[in-house]
């Protein structure tokens, strides 16, 4: 009668014929030694399957039930982590695979240290010897095929719910799908308990949800950065009086903030304070308008700052005046700075203190400033000295739209700017 | 059943042509009009998720009680097919570029879109001629023969007189015709020849030297000077370096202050886009300009004499261009 029910069992399973059944077929092929034992013991049985820790099914219930469950229960956790499982890389780390693949465990130890056959019939009946009733039949879903390893994370995304609900938010998968190690990273993070805890702290801070998608595509690290990590963080930026709506915005607009480490904000916050000398709200209002300046790489500001001093020729209090107002400059490309202060200053004319005065000017366009001085030469009235008549500011040359500065300033029509331009 | 991007995007194949500013190399024109483009395209709104059926399994109790595991049908859009995940529907759009302008010269510039890039093959074998003017002052020479060089000598250019000026192109201008019937692969003392030369159709096949086909003072006034150019086969280069010869000729030195192209084949300086316009809405405008004057211009064609060795022109005014010649 046992090798009938085993002869059950394998069909069983070949019906099923999931990745799952697969793993348990070694110790299908055990079943077969042990068909002669007679059953009956199945007390020893329910002896032997306490030891496994997954069993969560009680002991009153019928023996021949329990393995269903087991396996409806397995099924279900695959079906839950598969996305995880087909990671080859991961599939040993992950502790859901890890739950997973227990039941299969203990049954190998207890073959091992007992060797009675009697365990190995407990354990291999399995959901297998049970008739199995259709609606129960369609409760087990079969995973349908997912590629081990794809260069893709459009593979996973139908199976995972934490890549589903980023979507949902608006992250970019196909630009994280980019970078290094970030998709197997994602599929790896668990939305219960990864995902939604960071999510409520940044709507803590402060952080309207709109920009949830957008913080994630750009750091999607922020998923795997400790809790504890990111509130002594924002109570650090906190006590250094930048107030709560300035971090929010700070965090959204610049979202590599929250993985530097307390000391390494620290240094960069007194960075640029003693090297431009500003006061302590000063440099607040700078971090606070240009967050990514804590992010970036401090090299490139002090080269700017150099380049202002030293070819540029401004003084110490015109470079603070400038970078208070425009702190974009500090990041600015700097053959950009040299060619626009060269046109500025030499071929403009305008001396250092009115550029000083005027920052905005080096934030622009070059061409745009290039355009528009060459029209107002053409037109005559290309006069930035403001102690004459007609004097033209430089801020309202570069800030004001194309329409606006030819109505206002040249006092002309878009047209004619148009055609001016084709002559260039 | 197309989306609206695509439909958009069947909409920019064609030809237009930009006003390069001096300064700027032409790869940075064609690469930021390039991703205005695609952002144009990128920006029509997706079409609506696929859906499939998928069997829920309800939440309660999955693990502990099988009884209870009920399915339920329902319709899910499919995520993978979402913009988030497949990245924007269009990467990249073929733009080509055509006659090429140097970082110090401006003016049209063609371009050519998707499709487009046949046609612009196509036109640029149809021997165009191009339209430019040159700016150059007498007084000095330099060694990239442009006034930003490094100047290698001065001298006088009082002697100069616009009738001076006047008989040098007119001998750069004979010259050229010499090298433009050397060039026209044509027995010269046939009747094929002839006949070809009648109706202004002498020319290179393809490559050759450059070759002024028309040149002409437009404004004199001692150091400055500007001249219209009508060439082939050019570069600005050769153009500068022309400039510099003249002044050479004329007993004095000279250099070249700006080229502009204001003709590439049929495109004028009338429909160049400036820098402000460069954007999908205005190039799809631009496109659609040029493409009624396609259709116009085959119907002339077909009549006309020239239709065998104009196989595949798209462009009628061609062939005023040849009579000039």
């Amino acid at each position: 009668m046992a090798s009938s029910c085993t002869q059950l069992c394998l069909q069983g399973r070949n019906l099923l014929c999931s990745k799952a059944v697969a793993r348990t077929w070694q110790y299908n092929s055990q079943v077969r030694h042990c068909i002669t034992v007679p059953r009956g013991s199945s007390k020893i049985l329910n002896g032997c399957s306490l030891n496994k820790g997954n069993h969560k099914t009680t002991q009153t219930r019928p023996r021949w039930k329990q393995p269903m469950f087991r396996y409806s229960d397995l099924a279900s956790k695959h079906l839950a982590t598969e996305a995880l499982e087909n990671k080859a890389v991961e599939e040993t780390s992950t502790a859901d695979v890890v739950a997973y693949k227990s039941p299969l465990l203990p049954i190998r130890d207890a073959v091992s240290v007992t060797e009675t056959p009697l365990d190995l019939d407990a354990a291999t009946e399995v959901s297998a010897l049970e008739v199995i009733s259709v609606e129960e039949a369609v409760s087990i879903t079969v995973p349908s095929d997912i590629p081990a390893a794809s260069t893709s994370l459009k593979d996973y995304v139908d199976k995972s719910e934490t890549l589903s609900k980023l979507v949902q938010l608006g992250v970019h998968l196909w630009k994280l799908e980019q970078r290094p190690n970030v998709g197997s990273m994602l599929l790896k993070l668990d939305f219960n308990t990864d995902v939604a805890p960071r999510l409520l702290f940044l709507k803590d801070i402060g952080v309207d949800d709109s920009h949830f998608g957008e913080i994630i595509t750009q750091n999607p690290f922020i998923l795997t950065e400790g809790l504890e990590n990111l509130q002594s963080r924002v109570n650090f930026l906190k006590s250094q009086k930048f107030s709560s709506e300035n971090v929010a915005s700070m965090v959204s607009r610049a979202p590599y903030i929250l993985n530097f480490t307390v000391k390494r904000l620290d240094n960069r916050l007194g960075f640029y304070q003693q090297r431009l000398k500003l006061s302590a709200s000063n440099t607040r209002h700078i971090l606070t308008r240009l967050p990514r300046l804590l992010c970036g790489s401090l090299e490139p500001v002090k080269e700017n700052l150099k380049l202002c001093e030293m070819e540029l020729g401004f003084k110490e209090n015109e470079i603070q005046h400038i970078v208070v107002t425009v702190p974009k400059v500090l990041t600015a490309n700097k053959i950009k700075l040299t060619k626009i202060f060269d046109f500025v200053h030499n071929t403009m004319k305008v001396p250092h203190d009115l550029i000083a005065k005027f920052p905005q000017v080096l934030n622009c366009k070059y061409m745009r400033i290039r355009e528009r001085h060459q029209f107002l030469v053409y037109l005559g009235k290309a006069q930035y000295d403001p102690n004459l008549p007609n004097y033209i500011s430089l801020e309202r040359l570069v800030i004001l739209p194309n329409d606006i500065f030819c109505t206002e300033l040249a006092l002309a029509t878009l047209e004619d700017f148009t055609l001016f331009q084709k002559t260039l | 059943m197309a989306t609206p991007a695509i439909r958009m995007f069947r909409k920019i194949d064609g030809l237009f042509c930009v006003y390069k500013p001096s300064g700027v190399h032409w790869k940075l024109v064609r690469d930021g009009i390039e991703t205005n483009l695609l952002k144009g395209v990128n920006a029509t709104p997706s079409q609506p998720l696929p859906k499939e059926v998928r069997f829920l399994a309800l939440p309660a109790g999955e693990a502990e009680a099988p009884k209870g595991l009920t399915l339920s049908a329902a319709s899910v859009p499919v995520l993978s097919k979402h913009t988030l995940v497949t990245g924007p529907e269009f990467q990249n759009i073929k733009v080509g570029v055509g006659h090429r302008l140097d970082a110090s010269s401006s003016g049209v510039l063609v371009l050519a879109v998707g499709n487009g890039n046949k046609a612009l093959n196509n036109l640029y074998k149809t021997r165009v001629t191009r339209d430019y003017t040159v700016e150059g002052e007498f007084g000095t020479a330099t060694d990239d023969f442009s006034n930003t060089g490094r100047i290698v000598e001065r001298s006088t250019y009082g002697h100069i007189t616009k009738d001076k000026l006047e008989r040098v192109l007119a001998m750069l201008q004979g010259a050229n015709q010499k090298a433009l019937l050397m060039y026209s692969n044509v027995d010269m003392r046939s009747q094929e020849a002839y006949e070809m030369a009648v109706r202004g159709l002498l020319g290179p096949d393809g490559k050759s030297l450059p070759i002024l086909t028309g040149l002409r003072c437009i404004h004199f006034q001692p150091p400055n000077f500007t001249l219209e150019v009508q060439c082939l086969n050019e570069t600005q280069k050769y153009l500068r370096k022309v400039v510099h010869e003249i002044g050479l000729e004329l007993r004095s030195t000279a250099v070249c202050k700006g080229v502009r192209r204001t003709r590439d084949g049929p495109f004028t300086l009338q429909d160049a886009l400036t820098r402000h316009h460069w954007k999908a809405s205005d190039v799809i405008q631009a496109i659609g300009q040029y493409r009624p004057s396609k259709k116009k211009s085959k119907t002339p064609i077909k009549d006309s004499p020239l239709q065998e060795l104009e196989e595949s022109t798209t462009v009628n005014q061609m062939n005023s261009e040849r009579e000039q010649q």
